[in-house]
């Protein structure tokens, strides 16, 4: 057993981390399981509007128990609210919204994520396994920033940042950062830049466990 | 006289034929038309290409349907979910053949049919194994303006199967909070587009500035009262 000098951020943690650098007015659309974490982490005076792919723009939060309406759902099918100035629109709409560039950021989780910012989320690509994409792909290429949410490694302690990935891809460079448990990363052309780390872990090990070298 | 109110859903569905491509609307509990595939069940149709973007969950509506052995492709984003047993047995023993689309390129090839759109190029999916035909072959591509797309075409339906809040006898339609989605695209992109709405209203009830979809797009609608059930999804409003 290995004692760690540091400490993994929490999956609140981590939602509070993405939530810091949402900027006030920002548009932005949270993936489904715990991208949607991010939304309970804004922080105070920030105005953002969350956009859902069924086209709701200005979601507001679960509403109370008896007080659901299943014609007002999110991505994930659970029911939502619509805050004051929201808006509804159909789904050519919706992801007109997102493949033209006017989302501000999308956070989305993922399998795997390669330096260069190429994302597989959609499918491990196992034999006899029922494919499903959902909008996932549409929302990779559209917004104006990809972010990713996940832990570093997998159970088995392989890093999720890859070299290349080896799941199916759901697209090619569009992802621009990072955030996880242990490290926030930049994804470039040229490979993989240091934003921030847990306090207690050091570069050299960062770096072995993600397997690639990292620019501070 | 302009009269699309249907007196019931069999009249509304009668002309359904056998190979018909269906475009049903609804996203998880919102804007399923479940009164129309009930009634597409009962029409007896089959060999029926349905466009979703599920392929049914539970046992009844679309997942009836396929359960009924009438479908024999589906084109949808996302089959697999925790109540799709339906879809999976089927598709697992080969008994129905899949196109797997992301969800925003299924949208506008819908939208693309009802606009007359011939094809269009698409980011969405570029250097993916969604930018494949069904025989592995690679989708035509191209770069434009420095960036690459990928060439996909509309979808059609004979028929489109929605679920409206109200609508007049010009077939006007207004939805609902998000049982919008898919509606209104999917009754431009079919020839023959039968609606469901909660409340039937005179013509000039529905104000002209927020009707979402123009009667031109609409062939029949059916009146279905409003009940709370699980796939209606909404609450009684008084």
């Amino acid at each position: 057993m290995v004692i760690m000098s540091y400490q993994k951020r929490s999956k609140e943690a981590l939602a509070q981390r993405v939530a810091q650098d949402i900027h006030d007015g920002a548009y932005v659309n949270l993936g489904i399981g715990q991208p949607t974490l991010v939304a309970n982490h804004i922080p105070a005076g920030r105005e953002v509007i969350l956009q859902s792919e069924n086209g709701i723009l200005g979601m507001g939060p679960a509403p109370a128990p008896e007080d659901e309406d299943f014609d007002l759902i999110n991505a994930g099918k659970q029911p939502v609210t619509l805050l004051p100035g929201g808006a509804y629109f159909h789904h050519a709409d919706s992801f007109g919204m997102m493949r033209g560039g006017h989302l501000d950021i999308c956070v989305l989780g993922a399998f795997q994520v390669s330096a260069t910012g190429d994302l597989a989320n959609w499918s491990t690509g196992e034999p006899g396994s029922i494919p499903a994409v959902g909008g996932a792909m549409d929302l990779a290429i559209g917004a104006k920033q990809t972010w990713v949410m996940m832990d570093l490694l997998t159970k088995k302690g392989e890093s999720k940042v890859v070299a290349q990935c080896s799941y199916p891809l759901t697209g090619i460079g569009c992802v621009k950062r990072i955030y996880t448990d242990l490290a926030t990363l930049a994804c470039t052309p040229q490979g993989l830049q240091l934003i921030d780390k847990v306090d207690g872990l050091d570069h050299a090990e960062l770096e072995k466990l993600v397997g690639l070298p990292i620019q501070h | 006289m302009i009269n699309k109110i249907a007196a019931s859903v069999a009249e509304a569905l009668a002309g359904v034929q056998d190979g018909a491509t269906v475009l049903i609307g609804g996203f998880g509990t919102a804007g399923i038309p479940n009164e129309l595939i009930d009634g597409l069940i009962e029409q007896g149709a089959r060999d029926l290409t349905i466009v979703n973007n599920n392929a049914g969950n539970g046992e009844t509506g679309l997942a009836a349907l396929l359960q009924a052995g009438r479908v024999r492709k589906i084109i949808c984003s996302f089959p697999r979910q925790a109540d799709s047993q339906v879809f999976d047995g089927l598709y697992r023993s080969g008994k129905i053949e899949l196109e797997l689309v992301p969800q925003g390129n299924l949208a506008e090839r819908i939208r693309a049919a009802g606009a007359g759109v011939g094809a269009f190029f698409t980011p969405t999916g570029f250097g993916t194994d969604l930018a494949k035909n069904s025989d592995g072959s690679l989708k035509e591509t191209r770069e434009i303006n420095g960036r690459p797309y990928v060439l996909e075409y509309p979808i059609h339906g004979d028929v489109a199967l929605i679920k409206a809040e109200r609508g007049d006898r010009w077939g006007n339609l207004v939805y609902r909070k998000a049982a919008r989605n898919f509606g209104p695209i999917m009754a431009t992109a079919a020839r023959h587009t039968v609606a469901t709405v909660h409340e039937v209203v005179e013509l000039g009830a529905l104000d002209p500035e927020v009707i979402v979809t123009p009667g031109i797009h609409v062939r029949k609608i059916v009146k279905i009262d409003r009940v709370a059930t699980q796939a209606g999804g909404f609450k009684k409003i008084d």
